[in-house]
């Protein structure tokens, strides 16, 4: 149940692989990991990026191999084993809680009607549905501060769109198969777009330039197209 | 003290060594595709070596130099010249006032950097200045250079001013005058057309047929014309690769991943932080210059090695950066 796998990317990065399935306790395993890395890192290690079922450290090769008086992978990856083998105390407090406002349908969510019918719902069922859930944030990637989230109930699964759209705007929020998100910034894709959000998911002006963390708990919040407008201000 | 973009090149952009730090919130690492050649051109003008300078792909553009100043140009030879005559590379340059580079032909090499004794003057995002065009963040309002740009850059040092005027003794009619000495031939790299990239197996290889293996190591990929500063695209397909998509994890410069068509790609500085192709190998990081030096049109083929090889390859390609650098700090004591 405890056990990691450890493998090398290249010279210049560890794997540490905690499970082959996309879980709640897996994701616990790799955010302990990557919480005591935040807290004390090694020297020589560069950055560290959660996902799924690993968490991937970069580091200086010459810094951890001593500049080739040891061998660096088996310096990491003997640390990275001692740290990762620390047992995890059940998570005390789930991560922050973050509502992301969503105006559903008309020209924010075209496929709106399509997820509802392919799914035998009604549209206010479907908003229901996808605004009830509450959803985990399980890694950050594919684009800057995009979330992938697990947890979307099965009865608004939707296969992808047959042919992509050229571009997305950003903000859109949307269903892909069984999985849902958010597009940051404008990009084609095969989304089935349900609404939109006058936030910004990534903004490189701000502070914290990422709006969401891998551990957070997203919840919808529907909005009128008014109040759409007036964030959006 | 600023340059002038007169015609923008195929594609120029500001690089400095990457946007480290921030993968884990989605945001690429960017950054020079050739880091050796930015880092020996900011070596030869003084700078620290992950100072922020032009990236030049395949046909350069014209600029003209506002104030005098100290470059100097590596990787790429595209050809260079100021006020329409050659100019040699590797070695730091004095350039006169209103005095304009341009390019030519690519003679080695698609890829130049150009560094300024000062650095560039720009805003700093996430910690770096290189530019991530997919986002529109970093170096130059998050985009390539265009015909107009007034691009800041900072002071020579009082040190580097007062080096130059040692070997600045020509005429003030000389539009430039490069340094007599350049970079010993052992610590100059060398670009092939069709290289032959080292590799490492990637974390995915054993989920490969062995057909597709095989063909891995053998065949003489060419680069297809929609590569970008995100990868290059193989033309070739392996055999029989049906491990479909997998769940994401983290991918880096150099990882060739294969996508269920079975054309490989090789990931390079504007990648995602993240993927969900299998990965079949990992270039090594002292090959990396030679891959991406390499143009659309030319071939690569691939190389196994072991990781403890990639490791000595590693500080090896270091030490000739530290032998350099050491060189050029007794070079420049006033």
């Amino acid at each position: 149940m405890n056990s990691v796998r450890i493998y090398p990317l290249g010279e210049i990065a560890a794997v540490v692989e905690f499970g082959k399935r996309i879980d709640y306790e897996t994701h616990v395993r790799v955010m302990a990991l990557a919480e005591r890395l935040e807290k004390k890192s090694f020297p020589g290690m560069i950055e560290y990026v959660p996902a799924y079922t690993t968490l991937t450290v970069y580091y200086d090769p010459l810094i951890v191999g001593k500049n080739g008086q040891e061998d660096a992978y088996q310096n990491v990856r003997a640390m990275l084993l001692d740290l990762a083998k620390v047992k995890v105390k059940k998570r005390k407090e789930p991560g922050r809680v973050v509502e992301i406002p969503v105006c559903y349908g008309g020209e924010f969510g075209p496929d709106l009607d399509e997820v509802a019918g392919s799914n035998k719902l009604s549209v206010e069922e479907v908003i229901g549905i996808h605004s009830g859930g509450q959803y985990l944030v399980y890694m950050l990637g594919f684009a800057p501060g995009f979330p992938y989230l697990g947890g979307m109930d099965e009865r608004i699964a939707t296969p992808r769109k047959a042919t992509p759209r050229q571009a997305i705007p950003a903000g859109s929020v949307g269903i892909a198969g069984a999985q849902t998100g958010i597009y940051p910034l404008e990009t084609p894709g095969g989304w089935q777009l349900i609404g939109r959000t006058p936030v910004s998911l990534f903004d490189p002006q701000r502070e914290d330039p990422c709006l969401l963390r891998a551990g957070d708990n997203v919840r919808f919040v529907p909005i009128t197209k008014e109040e759409y407008h007036k964030a959006k201000s | 003290m600023s340059l002038e973009i007169l015609q923008p090149g195929l594609l120029t952009t500001i690089q400095d060594r990457g946007r480290y730090g921030y993968q884990n919130a989605g945001i690429p690492v960017s950054g020079a595709m050739d880091a050796v050649a930015l880092r020996m051109a900011n070596l030869l003008v003084g700078n620290g070596e992950g100072e922020a300078g032009l990236e030049i792909t395949w046909k350069g553009p014209a600029i003209r130099f506002k104030k005098d100043c100290l470059i100097a140009l590596a990787g790429a030879d595209l050809s260079a010249k100021v006020e329409g005559m050659p100019v040699k590379m590797w070695r730091p340059v004095y350039v006169r006032e209103e005095c304009v580079l341009e390019f030519g032909e690519a003679v080695q090499g698609c890829r130049a950097y150009l560094a300024v004794s000062g650095g560039f003057d720009i805003p700093r995002v996430m910690n770096s200045a290189s530019t991530y065009l997919r986002g529109r963040i970093g170096g130059w309002a998050g985009r390539a250079l265009r015909k107009g740009d007034v691009i800041p850059y900072g002071e020579m040092s009082k040190e580097r001013r007062a080096w130059s005027k040692e070997w600045v003794n020509g005429p003030d009619d000389q539009s430039f005058i490069p340094a007599k000495w350049t970079v010993p031939p052992s610590l100059l790299p060398v670009y092939e057309k069709n290289p032959v990239i080292r590799a490492v197996e990637g974390p995915e290889y054993g989920l490969f047929p062995a057909g597709s293996k095989n063909i891995f190591w053998k065949k003489k990929f060419q680069i297809n014309p929609r590569s970008d500063r995100m990868g290059y695209r193989l033309a070739g397909t392996l055999p029989d690769v049906n491990t479909g998509e997998l769940i994401s994890g983290a991918v880096t410069f150099g990882t060739v991943q294969v996508p269920p068509g079975g054309e490989p790609v090789v990931l390079l500085a504007d990648r995602q932080a993240t993927g969900g192709y299998p990965r079949i190998a990992q270039v090594i990081t002292a090959d990396f210059s030679k891959l991406v030096q390499a143009f659309h049109g030319d071939s690569v083929r691939f190389r196994k090695v072991s990781l403890q090889e990639a490791q000595q390859l590693y500080r090896e390609q270091e030490q000739n950066i530290s032998t350099l650098r050491q060189a050029l700090q007794r070079k420049f004591e006033v």
